[in-house]
């Protein structure tokens, strides 16, 4: 029983970062029509960016240390650490404008296929930073509770479950009102009818741009999440974090449905038990699955839903009037 | 005023489709701008609210001119800004938006009267009360469009364009949203109509501008115009004489018709 429920406890941390990343696909995919594939990149350079500010304290090509930092040899606290999670996410959604106004931008009216291309660029102009970045090891982003863990009835839980949990539930209520904001509801009607949009008045330019801006904020959020002690490898920023984002995030947001807010985090967790309860209980049967069978149980499910659903659990349904 | 004066547009760097183009919408008044299909109509709503790009169109003369000022080249959302909108053709409600949501997306641009606009448009149409939180999508046709006037009057303008409002509705319909307009015109809106149903135009405008291979043919008073003797054979179906043989005539051919308004400027 203590396996289940650390297993349970697991899955559900796993599957809110899940969550986060798939949330960060939705906005851009849903304010913009096009799937972000320089997400991993682009999120990683976001947690660089975390460790460099917390750890390094400041940017080894510039002049500056960040005031903030904790003094040498410690770690920052948990208030301070928010802090600078604040700061980066920042930057993140920065980097989210920037790239928008530079690639996007000027592409739009041309196919989403070409659009899908240039974030695929993006991703590997991104990437030489993040192997610069981690070229001589693993680097930590300063974790206040670091691999710290509760133990109850004997089993062990991290820490970093219940901050991933938070994290997502926060993103998610966060996006949730957004969608009921002003802003919210004029990217929604973009992505419905981007001409009417605009005859509306709606500043078609500006609603990508926050598509964009929060899209890499929880991008990199997810990142961030994702560099904490269980996860591979060891609570550090790493390369990892590339194909996470192609072989899981993309499965979790199919699954859910493109463009759907629930979606998304329903997907995040349904891929995530999947994954690691299959990873857990069928581990006796590896010589005949085969080792690494468990990466291979989300796409089944995928399969097996979308026959049923084929826009994904909560995805749209095309409105047709009978 | 908005005043259009020897509009030329040309699609895809080829196309022309407005040939010196000029109208004239006073304010307080109700314009009707008809024409057949291909005329240019919609393109004319497109340039005058800022649209042509998404359909690769382009002014290349011309002016179009608002209160003073010059806004043939403004983005969209800064002309519905100054006071124009449109309802498009075709309606395009937000279907995956409820009706409220539709509602606010046509306030984006006026956030400080949304309230007192979305009374305005509830008491207008009180079908839309009832269906507050439906999503568009579901509605009928003649809903779609009352949403569709609705969240054009959101944004509070003073100039409303109407491109086809009677398009694929029922008689009835077509008479309540003739009301609509007679009653927005009445509390001081200025009106553009667009239509192909030219007995509904006409019967309400002020005056009419006839259009025929995007330019104006014919213009005048709109009671004028409904009692003449061409509008009625060419847009009310309505023949005299032998057209046993003679067949559909165009408006080019009626000589005395043809002219271009302002051309020398």
């Amino acid at each position: 029983m203590i396996i289940f429920w650390q297993t349970l406890a697991k899955a559900i941390a796993l599957g809110s970062i899940y969550a986060i990343m798939g949330l960060s696909f939705v906005i851009i995919f849903k304010g913009t029509q096009v799937l972000n594939f320089a997400a991993g990149a682009l999120s990683m350079a976001g947690a660089l960016f975390m460790s460099i500010l917390v750890v390094d304290r400041g940017f080894p090509f510039l002049p500056f240390t960040n005031p903030l930092a904790p003094a040498d040899g410690e770690t920052a606290g948990l208030a301070l650490w928010i802090v600078h999670l604040v700061i980066v996410l920042m930057i993140a959604a920065l980097m989210g404008l920037v790239i928008e106004r530079v690639a996007i931008r000027p592409m739009v009216g041309q196919p989403l296929f070409a659009m899908a291309v240039i974030t695929l660029g993006l991703e590997i102009a991104i990437r030489p930073f993040n192997l610069d970045a981690t070229a001589i090891s693993g680097r930590s982003i300063g974790v206040p509770w670091g691999t710290e863990t509760w133990e109850i009835g004997g089993a062990i839980f991290p820490k970093s479950y219940l901050a991933a949990v938070v994290a997502a539930a926060i993103a998610f209520v966060a996006v949730f009102f957004f969608y009921r904001s002003r802003f919210g509801v004029a990217m929604r009607a973009v992505a419905f009818d981007q001409e009417a949009a605009m005859a509306q008045g709606i500043n078609v330019g500006r609603v990508f741009a926050i598509a964009w801006a929060l899209g890499a904020a929880l991008a990199v959020l997810g990142a961030i999440f994702f560099a904490m002690s269980p996860w591979p490898p060891a609570g550090t920023v790493s390369l990892e974090i590339h194909p996470i984002w192609v072989f899981r995030v993309l499965p979790v947001i199919i699954l859910g449905g493109l463009d759907s807010v629930a979606g998304a985090v329903a997907g995040g967790l349904i891929i995530a038990i999947f994954e690691i309860f299959a990873g857990q209980y069928l581990s006796q049967w590896t010589s005949i699955l085969g080792p690494g069978y468990s990466t291979i149980v989300p796409y089944l499910v995928m399969l097996v839903v979308l026959l049923v659903r084929p826009y994904g659990l909560f995805g749209t349904e095309e409105i047709r009037r009978v | 005023m908005l005043e259009v004066a020897n509009l030329e547009v040309v699609y895809n760097e080829v196309i022309l489709v407005l040939r010196g183009l000029s109208i004239e919408v006073p304010e307080g008044n109700i314009v009707a701008l008809l024409g057949s299909n291909g005329a240019g109509k919609t393109t004319t709503s497109r340039a005058i609210t800022g649209l042509l790009d998404n359909h690769e169109g382009k002014v290349t003369k011309g002016s179009i001119t608002w209160n003073g000022k010059d806004i043939t080249h403004t983005k969209p959302s800064q002309i519905v800004q100054s006071g124009i909108a449109q309802v498009m053709e075709g309606r395009r409600c937000f279907g995956e938006l409820t009706v409220d949501e539709n509602l606010a997306t046509g306030a984006f641009t006026n956030k400080a009267g949304q309230k007192k606009q979305y009374e305005r448009v509830m008491e207008l149409f009180p079908r839309l009360q009832e269906r507050r939180k439906q999503l568009a999508g579901y509605m009928s046709g003649g809903e779609q469009q009352m949403l569709a006037i609705g969240r054009a009057l959101m944004a509070e303008p003073k100039l409303l364009i109407l491109d086809e409002p009677s398009l694929g509705l029922a008689p009835l319909l077509v008479q309540q949203v003739r009301d609509v307009i007679k009653e927005l015109n009445a509390d001081g809106m200025s009106i553009l109509l667009i239509e192909q149903n030219a007995m509904m135009a006409l019967s309400i405008a002020d005056y009419g501008y006839i259009m025929e291979n995007g330019k104006v043919v014919m213009d005048g008073d709109g009671k004028k115009l409904l009692g003449d003797d061409d509008v009625k054979e060419f847009y009310l179906g309505l023949h005299q004489g032998d057209d046993e043989d003679s067949g559909r005539k165009s408006f080019k051919d009626v000589k005395h018709y043809k002219r271009r308004k302002k051309w020398a400027s």
